[in-house]
């Protein structure tokens, strides 16, 4: 590879990363060009750094400070560690696809074939796939950024899920992130087409196993949703405390599209989540909500960018944000509303409650409107519970905690409230309460 | 047998300035007391530093409630003990349905006393019969405490729960303001039903015509900072006719 692509402020350990993986990088030919020009643009820009706008409070640079090496591929023992860690989980009853520090694990998967629902794996595809077909699953049509690149070049698996026209899956389909080595990386990318009028729930967990510290979850998920298409997208990140998880949701609308989108963070060390939501098609609506409940010393960043392209869509975001001890939240809500798209409605709210006197929450709503006949509305607000509130309570026997932890349910209920699927709901409250009982 | 509430020379500050200089009020089982005074004589300050409101330095004198030290104790602890302040204006607390908020409550004070919580049913059995005497509809229970409540059915939510409660010491704060003469008797009649020997009640007002409604067994009047005088329920209509003035000049 070309090292003089490299910029001197990286300290050579990426371009590394890339150089000691890319003979375990599934796909070659056109697939392999593909990473080869992906890692050059990451390598060329380096992680993001204050500097770069849409990055401004998440610097990679001094939170990840580097790129981890790629995770080896799972022998039988990190196998079953992973299946101890499934044990765990809230979720039950769906369509579970794991991916084991990146690699796809059909011993722990679901195999059932489910009527109108066909899974494949990117490493499949990439090996086996048309030749033309094999390099798109690694392209993207967003703007350049550095970590979609990275992920371009590193991908090494995921779940390519297709779901036909008007179908509706009985279970939801769940991927699940298994990370067992520490110090380690994993690459991953999911590609899910839900065809018009299907009808499908969509749920993303990422854990760490036992023992497993410090490593990094690199995913993205590119989605299409047809005409008439109902997709329910719930990603839950609870991985271990001191990891990292550095994802992006890439998702295209059809006509009359209904998109609903819940993301909770409560694990993680340094978490960014950015959701890059095109509407394609009229009439369309998406709903983009979530919550993060940080404490210690997490940083937890949801950037979110909507393309309002075409008329009549509407769009709703609210988020909320717990910040206790040293934690700092980011919420980043960009609108674009394209000059054609007349009657578009885009609302979005985002609130931060700081527990601590140490906790930060940046909140920054950026709209840009060249449509004149549009209705666009946003609101952030940050601030600590209403001691008014807490001594009613008080006043009433609860003791502080209890009163702050019913204050903090009650502030994250209104988002949590927009999951629509009861089950999936009730897991995010109980993560909820999880992590107001930790409180102590 | 010792005073249910015992107020000794209580000095307090808010900030730099006193508002409360050497108060004293002795409250027995079973009575009523109704503290009148003009705004700003201290009156609330009495009943948040009763409840425990924080913001409040006592820099003198002392609370004692059934011989214990009151001041000691949190405003949850004082609850449980059974001290009850119905707020003058109740908060609206958005997210927190109201039957959530009376079980949880209910719970922690029955826990903080050792005593086994309440089941379901027999909770549900208790609130649907309080909330009937005093005219509030299920579908208000399963709103947020207070979202949307006119100023009258805020005030019956607090008799509410002083029905659930069951406290030994309810201290309503101006009950009677924002309410109109009807939501007034309701509120009023919901209080007296909950008069008995093993209960009392601080009643504070500004006004004369709550009065007429909750009948008092004491009247005080305070006015800047200090009880001025003491009498029975006769002294409320006097006070009616004369206004306040004549207090003011005396405690200055």
């Amino acid at each position: 590879m070309n090292l003089a692509l490299v910029k001197p402020t990286m300290d050579g350990a990426a371009s590394d990363v890339f150089a000691i993986a890319r003979d375990r990088l599934p796909g070659k030919g056109p697939v392999a060009e593909v990473r080869q020009a992906a890692f050059e643009d990451f390598a060329q820009k380096g992680l993001p750094h204050r500097r770069v706008e849409e990055w401004k409070y998440t610097d990679l640079r001094v939170l990840l400070r580097e790129v981890a090496p790629l995770a080896a591929p799972p022998d039988q023992a990190v196998l079953d560690r992973a299946k101890k860690t499934l044990a765990s989980l809230d979720v039950n009853g769906a369509h579970r696809l794991v991916l084991v520090d990146g690699a796809f694990a059909p011993q722990l998967s679901d195999t059932t074939s489910e009527a109108g629902v066909a899974v494949q794996t990117l490493r499949a595809m990439l090996e086996n796939a048309d030749v033309a077909a094999r390099a798109d699953l690694l392209r993207t049509n967003v703007a350049s950024d550095a970590m979609i690149s990275l992920n371009s070049a590193m991908a090494t698996d995921g779940a390519v899920i297709d779901v036909t026209e008007n179908a509706a899956p009985g279970k939801p389909i769940h991927i699940v992130h298994v990370a067992t080595q520490s110090k380690a990386a994993a690459f991953t990318r999911s590609l899910v087409k839900v065809a018009n009028g299907a009808r499908v729930t969509l749920i993303e967990s990422f854990v760490g196993a036992d023992g497993a510290a410090g490593y990094q979850a690199h995913d993205s998920v590119v989605l299409w949703a047809g005409d008439g298409a109902d997709v329910q997208h719930i990603r839950l990140v609870e991985d271990a405390r001191d990891a990292a998880n550095i994802a992006t949701a890439i998702v295209t609308l059809g006509e009359r599209t209904q998109y609903r989108a819940f993301n909770l963070t409560s694990g993680g060390a340094v978490c960014r989540y950015q959701a890059f939501l095109r509407f394609g098609g009229q009439n369309a609506h998406a709903d983009v909500n979530g919550v993060s409940l940080l404490n210690g010393r997490q940083h937890a960043d949801n950037t979110l960018v909507l393309d309002h392209a075409v008329p009549n869509c509407t769009s709703n975001e609210v988020f909320r944000a717990v910040v206790d001890d040293q934690a700092h939240s980011v919420f980043q809500g960009r609108i674009n509303v394209h000059p054609d798209a007349q009657k578009t409605d885009a609302r979005m709210m985002t609130r931060a409650l700081l527990l601590s006197d140490e906790a930060e929450a940046d909140n920054k709503p950026e709209l840009e409107i060249f449509a004149d006949d549009v209705q666009c509305g946003h609101g952030a607000t940050t601030g600590a519970l209403d001691d008014s509130l807490l001594f009613y309570l008080r006043a009433r026997g609860l003791p502080e905690k209890e009163a702050q932890a019913l204050l903090i349910q009650a502030f994250v209920g209104e988002a949590m409230e927009s999951i629509a699927d009861e089950t999936l709901r009730d897991v995010a409250i109980a993560t909820a309460e999880r992590w107001l009982a930790a409180r102590g | 047998m010792s005073a249910l509430l015992e107020v000794r020379n209580l000095q307090v500050r808010v900030e730099e300035r006193e508002i409360l200089h050497g108060l004293s009020l002795t409250v027995n089982k079973g009575e009523v007391h109704a503290i009148m005074g003009p705004n700003g004589s201290g009156k609330s300050t009495l009943s948040h530093v009763i409840a425990g409101k924080p913001g409040y330095e006592v820099t003198g004198g002392e609370i004692l409630f059934k011989g214990e030290d009151l001041l000691e104790m949190s405003p949850d602890e004082r609850a449980a003990k059974g001290v009850f302040l119905a707020f003058q204006y109740p908060v609206e607390i958005p997210g927190v349905a109201t039957m959530t908020f009376l079980r949880t409550a209910l719970n922690a004070q029955r826990k903080a006393r050792g005593e086994s919580e309440y089941s379901t049913p027999d909770f549900l059995k208790k609130v649907r019969a309080v909330a009937a005497s005093l005219n509030i509809p299920q579908e208000m229970l399963r709103r947020g405490v207070n979202v949307g409540f006119s100023g009258g059915e805020k005030k019956r939510n607090e008799v509410l729960q002083m029905a659930l409660f069951e406290p030994s010491l309810c201290i309503l704060d101006e009950m009677d303001s924002g309410l109109d003469i009807d939501a007034l008797r309701i509120a009023a009649d919901g209080v007296n039903a909950l008069r008995s020997s093993e209960r009392a009640m601080v009643v504070i007002t500004h006004y004369q015509r709550l009065l007429n409604y909750i009948v008092p067994d004491f009247v005080h009047v305070m006015s800047k900072g200090r009880v001025v005088k003491s009498g029975g329920k006769e002294l409320a209509l006097e006070l009616e006719e004369s206004g306040y003035a004549q207090f003011e000049d005396q405690a200055a």
